[in-house]
């Protein structure tokens, strides 16, 4: 019944995700806007197809409506990665009353973060089986107990909560004070949660010392695609992961797609924007990614696409890395066992599978 | 979409919304009630298994779930020699469920009867349709109330740590979360009790009956009418002892007659007629009752001969059509007397909840949908809900979800009114169709019932529906 509702009024949420947004974009211009940056996907997909067909040419004005948002989007992302690789002294009042307006958003699981809940229908199960398979007896009820996790650029704590209920202890660390306080409050509510989860208003860079090799997994989703200086921040990942420990990241393909897509279209055709905005330079393929992990000493065990499916509002497994993917890489282990930890429970972790009900046929790209 | 949300959550907020301005930690500071990932309101059959269910589920080991049942704890310390008159008839999907959390086996060491069986036929002609198992598979069992929740008592004592039950407790309001996340609200359900104990909870589950409290305070539109028939029940004596695995139903024009199995010389009766008629069934001596009893399975006083002729009619042409001869006609125990002090009779009506969930509330049982008796369907649908919300709520936990997110709870939802809404719907047609005389009528449902005898497929489809 409720899907049916948000079908039906798939022309009102037309209208909302596109009508306003271009002027939502401009008054959030002078934000630092994880938020629009995080949601870009969400931006294009919202578009439903009756409408398509119906309005084509109504279609194509809110397109490049869409992708002027997009591109001014980008053109913030410097400044939010400018941020996060500093501290956030330099975030004023103005601002924070303007965010204040949208911190509470995260937690609507209707509102614009609608993309970043789902996918945790994909990414909770995807963390969860592959720690599985590293902990041999795991505790019904708590799986993850035990756990030393850290979510980088955790935002409200979307993704930050569910590790903490399957009984993780959790950081969760973002640069965005607001972002912090609002997942801060959020689980405050929760006494077992509460105790579980510590976040901070930090950078990545600013706990590397205190926190090296703490972590058994480091969680990067939808992150590493604004960070200004990708194998410095992958650097950091490694240097805080326990030998043998998992990095798992979520991210969006820099492939030809998102360039016809990004570039090509809003900036040479439609000429909305600047042509040189290039921000779809930030967008990392996983061979890029899986080349500075493995400098870093960080094997990729699975690559692995995830599809939106922006009329059911859900996420899919896919073989199609084109757009957005996800990566586990698991740091070398100590000298006089390589890699044996990871294989040692193999067959515990396929009988946890079975049980899981939900992992896709990952493909598994072994290097080693 | 505005409008949608503000339909579905405007209502439940309204009570509940207090300053946005309050800070959080003043908040989360003056809130120490305990706070319970599941909450069952409504201890009767369904609540206590919906608890059970949630109790033995291996993703809830770490949760804490709560149960409030208005009544006194029941344990039957030892079992009556007399059987309680209600009864209620458990299909195999509903047998499977209570096994998974153990509570079958206690029941099997009580007593229970099950049933082979099934012929239904029709007062005002020769029609009947008759469901068997060809493999011996038990159809259903006749399970007394009380012995199902002795069962589901004892299952819940063994997991006290994690199910926490409050019995001679009721809840006399509900706070609902702002419908509008607000980062500075409590976002979780609060209840309060009688007693002015409070709680909170991240997911509430009305299981409170058809005149469920939940549902009201939840804001949530109930379809209903009710029947102008009430039920009588009774246990009654057979005349001789007989092997006993039928259960037998017959459509009178005032409504259906139900003989469900108990033992091999007793069976319970289920008799759906005007209020009336129930009343003076009830008031009458014992005597002229079994005698009423047994003229309504017996007698053809409602029989025309233009619709046996009709009927036979259509009898010879599937005969021709299917030599094979279809199940044969049986005929129903007499009965001799009946249990003292064992007749009640109860109003009938039918009810459905235009939604099942909100955010951080579920309706489950009769709370949902509430069915007239003749498919014996009731506390099956109700058994059905617990085990779809069971699941999706046991993947919820295992993905690390919060227990009252609508993305989850939606699933169950669809699941279940899909199901429910067409046994509903059947059950009402069904008993349209049987409460008159009128002979077209008559003459459809002669003919169509005595067709879905002749058609397997058919009926194998009716008997896997039912048996979920």
């Amino acid at each position: 019944m409720w899907g049916g509702g948000k079908l039906g009024s798939s022309g009102g949420w037309f209208l909302r995700v596109l009508g306003p947004g271009g002027r939502n974009t401009k008054a959030v211009r002078p934000l630092i806007s994880s938020v629009y940056v995080k949601n870009q996907l969400s931006w294009i997909l919202q578009i439903k197809p009756g409408v398509f067909n119906e309005y084509r040419t109504m279609w194509f004005k809110s397109y490049r409506m869409t992708f002027s948002c997009l591109n001014r989007i980008k053109s913030f992302r410097y400044r939010w990665a400018r941020l996060y690789s500093t501290s956030q002294t330099t975030v004023d009042s103005g601002e924070v009353k303007t965010f204040l307006a949208l911190a509470h958003k995260w937690w609507d699981e209707q509102g614009i973060y609608a993309p970043l809940h789902s996918m945790n229908d994909l990414r909770v199960p995807f963390i969860r089986d592959n720690l599985l398979k590293t902990i041999p007896n795991h505790q019904p009820g708590k799986p993850l107990f035990g756990m030393k996790i850290l979510d980088v650029g955790c935002g409200g704590g979307l993704l930050t909560e569910p590790l903490g209920r399957l009984g993780a202890s959790v950081i969760g660390i973002d640069p965005v004070d607001e972002n912090i306080k609002t997942a801060q409050c959020h689980k405050s509510f929760d006494p077992v949660l509460d105790k579980r989860i510590e976040y901070r208003v930090c950078s990545l860079e600013e706990i590397v010392e205190e926190t090296a090799e703490t972590f058994d997994a480091v969680v990067a989703s939808e992150v590493v695609e604004h960070v200004i200086d990708l194998e410095t921040f992958l650097q950091c990942c490694c240097q805080v992961l326990k030998p043998s420990g998992s990095l798992f990241i979520t991210t969006i393909n820099k492939t030809q797609l998102s360039y016809a897509l990004g570039i090509v279209f809003s900036e040479q055709i439609a000429a909305i924007v600047p042509k040189g905005t290039h921000t779809w330079e930030k967008f990392v393929s996983p061979e890029t990614l899986e080349s500075i992990l493995e400098s870093n000493g960080l094997l990729v065990q699975t690559v692995v696409g995830m599809l939106y499916n922006p009329f059911s509002g859900y996420w899919h497994w896919s073989e199609n890395t084109s757009l957005n993917y996800a990566a586990h890489a698991v740091k070398s282990g100590v000298q006089e066992h390589p890699m044996s930890a990871e294989f040692a429970f193999k067959g515990e972790a396929e009988e946890l599978q079975a049980n899981a009900c939900t992992n896709p046929a990952v493909h598994e790209e072994l290097k080693k | 979409m505005a409008a949608r949300l503000v339909s579905r959550c405007g209502a439940v907020g309204a009570a509940a919304y207090s300053s946005p301005l309050v800070s959080c930690r003043r908040w989360s500071g003056a809130s120490t009630d305990t706070v319970y990932d599941v909450v069952v309101s409504g201890g009767g059959l369904v609540g206590a298994a919906m608890a059970c269910a949630l109790g033995y589920d291996i993703h809830f080991h770490d949760k804490k779930i709560l149960l409030l049942e208005a009544g006194p704890k029941k344990v039957l310390e030892k079992l009556s020699e007399t059987y309680s008159n209600r009864v209620s008839s458990i299909s195999p999907g509903s047998a499977t469920l209570l096994s998974s959390f153990g509570a079958w086996d206690h029941i099997c060491n009580m007593r229970y009867r099950a049933f082979r069986r099934m012929q239904v036929w029709d007062a005002c002609s020769e029609a009947l349709i008759m469901f068997d198992k060809d493999n011996l598979d038990d159809m259903g069992y006749i399970v007394e109330n009380d012995v199902i929740m002795h069962a589901l008592t004892k299952q819940l004592e063994a997991v006290s740590d994690r199910v926490t039950v409050l019995y001679r407790s009721k809840a006399i309001r509900y706070t609902w979360p702002c419908p509008f996340p607000m980062a500075d609200s409590s976002p979780w359900v609060h209840i309060t009790l009688g007693d002015g104990s409070t709680f909170q909870t991240k997911l509430l589950i009305g299981a409170d009956g058809h005149n469920s409290g939940v549902r009201q305070a939840a804001g949530i539109q109930n379809v209903s009418w009710n029947y102008d028939q009430s039920a009588v029940v009774a246990t009654l004596h057979l005349s001789e002892a007989t092997e006993n695995n039928v259960a037998w139903q017959r459509f009178l024009p005032s409504g259906p007659i139900a003989l469900l199995p108990l033992s091999d010389t007793l069976s319970s009766l289920v008799w759906s007629t005007s209020h009336e008629h129930a009343a003076q069934l009830v008031s009458m001596d014992e005597e002229k009752f079994v005698d009423a009893v047994n003229s309504a399975f017996w007698s053809d006083a409602d029989h025309t001969d233009f619709i046996d002729t009709a009927g036979a009619m259509l009898q010879y042409a599937v005969g021709l059509l299917k030599p094979t001869k279809v199940s044969a006609r049986q005929l129903p125990p007499s009965v001799a007397r009946v249990d003292a002090k064992s007749r009640v009779l109860f109003p009938l009506g039918l009810g459905h909840a235009a939604e099942y969930v909100r955010p951080r509330v579920a309706l489950i049982g009769d709370a949902a949908h509430r069915v007239h008796p003749l498919a014996g369907q009731g506390v099956n649908m109700g058994f059905g809900d617990i085990s779809s919300l069971a699941h999706h709520l046991s993947t919820a936990a295992f993905n690390g979800k919060d227990l009252g997110s609508m993305s989850h709870l939606t699933g169950y939802e669809t699941e279940r009114q899909r199901h429910n809404t067409a046994l509903l719907a059947a059950t009402d047609l069904l008993k349209r169709l049987y409460s008159t005389s009128a002979a077209p009528l008559v003459l459809l449902r002669t003919w169509g019932l005595q067709a879905t005898n002749a058609v397997s497929p058919l009926k194998e489809q009716i008997m896997a529906f039912a048996s979920k």
